[in-house]
């Protein structure tokens, strides 16, 4: 009886639909942003100088362009899209991976491995240390999915502590790699980057490198598998109704360890894509890079389909290269993690706004039984 | 004639539903005045009206000649209104004492709880009542009955001179439910004023002195219950002549299709429901298994459809052994099921329409093809053929969400895909629970031609209407264990609800003298 559809206003519609708040959430993220940069006596403009510089490469204050910090937010923005796409995945099956981080960093360490041991055959060196990166992730993410599959393991708990397990194990192995200190190893050889020449002619020298095809390649990947093929029904269902998906005849715990672990190949290939396109040289990680956390905020805000999250990837890449144009105009860095942690909670919100959608229809519909 | 209730002029509003619509009800003192009407007709928001529960959007309410503003159930308890709802709100592992004081309790001097004083005192409304229940038993171990009657002592303890009847017989056994009816005079006759929420017109012949209609959220008429027929009530109520009986064409039954030996299942808990159940179904038969509610036909389907791991016994679909198969096994093999709660087994309810009825062959061809890609188009086409088919209104054709439809029009959809599927065996339960006279209508027919074609159909329901009108056999069902099985007219709806208790003498006796 109170299921009814949502009436009326062009308002309205927009609210309803998921996309719409997303976008409103953004902007009222902002909006907050904004105020709090007012009330610690900064001028906001500079913080939204900053942001037009990070999208556009246009420098208001000097009227010069370099393209460098577009290539560089393009750059930024690829790992937080991988490790969005793979929170997105474990979501629309119903499961809530935190373990991105853990996936990203053995991801990281076998690129890493390879990177240092394996042939150095230009193009199969770097094909070969991000397949060995999605492969490790896709273990990684798998041996959580089966442990929840086949023993009710919740994978809130095991994604949070293989995230540790992946850290230390990093650490232990990327010390015995040549060359290494207790921070880096050695260089990797030039067949196991990812530059891309032709990226860094038409953007002034950035970072940004092959990584970027393969990002959008998983977009693509993802939203494929979700809307085009009958493994991705299967886990849509088991998402939404896993009781309906069971008594439907849907193999729902092969559908939980193969959603994990594609989840988890997303992730493990984001970190290959960082260690082979961001440095120069192998990493001794001494904490977490933080993207697959991220992952879960950008998945959040993206709605987890594929070209939401990829869109709120980008806006988070855009803001973490802004934090550097931030510091030179004076504005504290630390307000696009605010920003950030804003957007976050708004989200959450969602349900209100649905409430008070509810709650204004019901008045609007009063108002016309009673005045009639 | 002074008014216990009169409630005028009640509007209430949901979002865009209009659930009450200028409602007036006037119930005499002392009455027992039924309130009918099908599920969303708005019985029970204007009964949550009266317990505070909801407030009107508009109009009057007057308790005994006051004009009253009751803002929360607290505020009804203290003007002498009590509730008893459909599903009890009882502290299981408290006893009935406890229950009934909670939240009054006596003190003693020291402010603990006076539980003597407190079993003294229930012992005396129950006897004065005539609601006989043990003050000390806990709530967990006494039958669903009593623990209505405990509901009941509730709103007695707490001087209740006006009782509200949520549907209250959905959960009792024709017997317990002769007892409630004459709980209901003898309430009546200690001068209490009864409401009875109910949508079953023999109940309402049975005990009620006045009776209002309500259809669509409007007050269609209240009339003297003795003036009129039940086909009458029924016209009122649907706003259409409606057929009681459906026609059931005799139809050849064939071999067992479905054969159960020894069934024991257990629920999640471990512990056993259904124990050593065995039956047998033919084709184009149906077979009823009637029984209570909550006394293992739950946990019977669900080791049939695989949902839950068989601990003993065999389970034979057309000569095949699927008592371990897995879901999907068993339903390539032709196993059809219609479950109890289509929200939570039967849709996904973000899923469109077309999405739901494919749901369990999405995988094989025509919707995919090998490399595992799915025919959206082949799909809908299909989905579309299906809503022609089985009347599904559905505003947005087969991409309308399954959540979006109203419960009659998923129920179409549920049937429509397992019907779709052509399995030779159909599990069917509850199929239905929740819907308006029409659709109800609807899905008997279509269980009926289903049977005509030559299925094997295993009916659950706890509306013995429902089985007497529909099965071919009848299996009881008590506490998980088979009680007997019979031949439609050979036993009565009285053989068949004293045996849903439990009881067997009886049956055993008559064999016996034949």
């Amino acid at each position: 009886m109170l299921k009814t559809e949502r009436r009326g206003s062009f308002m309205g519609r927009m609210l309803a639909s998921e996309g719409a708040v997303s976008v409103l959430v953004v902007l009222l993220g902002f909006l907050v942003g904004t105020i709090l940069v007012a009330l610690v006596g900064k001028n906001p403009l500079n913080m939204y100088k900053a942001i037009l510089q990070a999208l556009s490469g246009y420098n208001i204050d000097n009227g010069k362009m370099n393209v460098r910090y577009i290539g560089e937010t393009l750059n930024y923005a690829v790992p937080f899209i991988l490790c969005g796409l793979s929170m997105a995945f474990a979501a629309r099956a119903g499961l809530f991976n935190i373990g991105g981080e853990g996936q990203y960093i053995v991801g990281l360490t076998v690129a890493q491995m390879v990177a240092l041991l394996g042939p150095q055959i230009p193009v199969f060196h770097w094909v070969l240390a991000l397949a060995g990166a999605t492969v490790i992730g896709a273990l990684w993410g798998g041996l959580v999915g089966v442990l929840k599959a086949k023993f009710e393991v919740s994978e809130v708990v095991s994604t949070i502590m293989l995230n540790y397990v992946a850290l230390y194990v990093s650490r232990m192995v990327c010390l015995r790699l040549p060359g290494a200190t207790t921070y880096k190893t050695a260089n990797f050889p030039e067949s196991a980057l990812l530059t891309n020449g032709f990226f860094q002619s038409i953007t002034n020298g950035s970072m940004l490198n092959h990584g970027f095809f393969l990002m959008l390649a998983a977009v693509v990947i993802y939203w494929f598998i979700m809307e085009k093929t009958n493994l991705g029904f299967g886990l849509r269902a088991t998402g939404f109704n896993r009781e309906t998906a069971r008594c439907s005849g849907i193999p729902v715990v092969k559908s939980i360890a193969v959603s994990m672990a594609i989840a988890g190949a997303f992730a493990g290939l984001a970190g290959g894509i960082v260690a082979l396109g961001s440095f120069r040289y192998g990493r001794v990680l001494s904490g977490m890079d933080n993207y697959g956390f991220n992952g879960i905020a950008v998945a959040l805000v993206g709605n987890s389909t594929a070209l939401g999250t990829m869109l709120a990837g980008l806006l988070f890449g855009m803001l973490k290269n802004a934090q550097a144009l931030m510091q030179g105009k004076q504005i504290p860095k630390e307000i696009t993690f605010i920003i950030q942690g804003l957007i976050v909670v708004f989200i959450a919100l969602r349900s209100a706004i649905a409430m008070y959608l509810d709650w204004r229809s019901k008045r609007q519909l009063q108002r016309e039984v009673l005045g009639k | 004639m002074s008014h216990a209730i009169e409630m005028s002029g009640i509007t209430k509003t949901f979002p865009g539903v209009v659930a009450n619509d200028n409602i007036t009800l006037e119930v005499a003192d002392g009455e027992v005045h039924a309130l009918l009407g099908e599920n969303g007709a708005g019985k029970s928001t204007l009964m949550s009206i009266l317990f505070g529960a909801y407030t009107a959007d508009s109009g009057i309410i007057r308790i005994h000649g006051t004009q009253v503003d009751i803002k929360d159930p607290n505020v009804a308890t203290e003007l002498g209104i009590g509730m008893v709802h459909q599903h009890f709100k009882l502290v299981h592992n408290y006893t009935v004492t406890e229950n009934i004081v909670l939240g009054m309790e006596p003190r003693t001097r020291f402010g603990t709880v006076d539980l003597k004083a407190a079993e003294k005192q229930v012992a005396q409304l129950s006897k004065l009542y005539g609601l006989e229940v043990d003050p000390q038993a806990r709530v967990e171990n006494i039958t669903v009955g009593a623990q209505q009657r405990v509901e009941i002592l509730k709103t007695l303890y707490r001087n209740a001179r006006i009782i509200i009847f949520d549907e209250p017989t959905a959960v009792l056994t024709p017997q317990e439910i002769d007892e409630l009816m004459q709980i209901l005079r003898r309430l009546t006759a200690e001068g209490k004023t009864i409401v009875l929420i109910t949508h079953k017109l023999k109940e309402i012949k049975a005990v009620a002195d006045r009776c209002t209609v309500l259809r669509r959220g409007k007050a269609v008429g209240t009339v003297e219950v003795a003036s009129v027929t039940e086909q009458q009530l029924a016209e009122m109520m649907v706003g259409r002549a409606v057929q009681f009986e459906l026609e059931k064409p005799a139809t050849s039954i064939g071999e067992v299709v479905l054969a159960v030996r020894g069934l024991s299942v257990a629920d999640s808990t471990g512990a056993l429901k259904v124990k050593d159940f065995s039956v047998e179904v033919h084709r184009g038969e149906i077979v009823g298994i009637a029984g209570v509610d909550g006394n293992g036909q739950t946990e019977l389907l669900y080791g049939l459809t695989g949902l839950s791991p068989v601990l003993a016994g065999t389970i034979m679909l057309n000569g095949v052994d699927i008592t371990h198969a897995s879901i999907r096994k068993r339903i390539e093999l032709g196993l059809g099921h219609i479950p109890e709660d289509r929200q939570k087994h039967g849709l996904v309810s973000e899923f469109t329409i077309s999405e739901n009825c494919v749901l369990k062959d999405y995988y094989k061809a025509p919707y995919s093809n090998r490399y595992g890609l799915l025919d959206h188009r082949r799909m809908d086409v299909d989905a579309s053929q299906l809503i022609e088919q089985f009347d599904i209104r559905a505003g947005q054709g087969s991409g309308t969400t399954a959540g979006s439809l109203s419960g009659g029009n998923q129920q179409k959809t549920v049937v429509a895909r397992e019907i779709n599927l052509s399995p030779s065996v159909l599990l069917v339960a509850q199929p239905t629970r929740g819907l308006d006279v029409g659709a109800i209508e609807y899905i008997r027919r279509r269980i009926l031609d289903e049977r005509g074609k030559g299925r094997a159909i295993l009916l659950v329901s706890f509306e013995l209407d429902e089985i007497m009108n529909l099965c071919d056999r009848i299996a009881t069902i008590s506490k998980g264990t088979l009680v007997g099985i019979f031949k439609q007219g050979e036993v009565d709806e009285r053989e068949i609800g004293m045996m849903m208790a439990g009881s067997r003498r009886q049956r055993e006796a008559q064999d016996v003298e034949n």
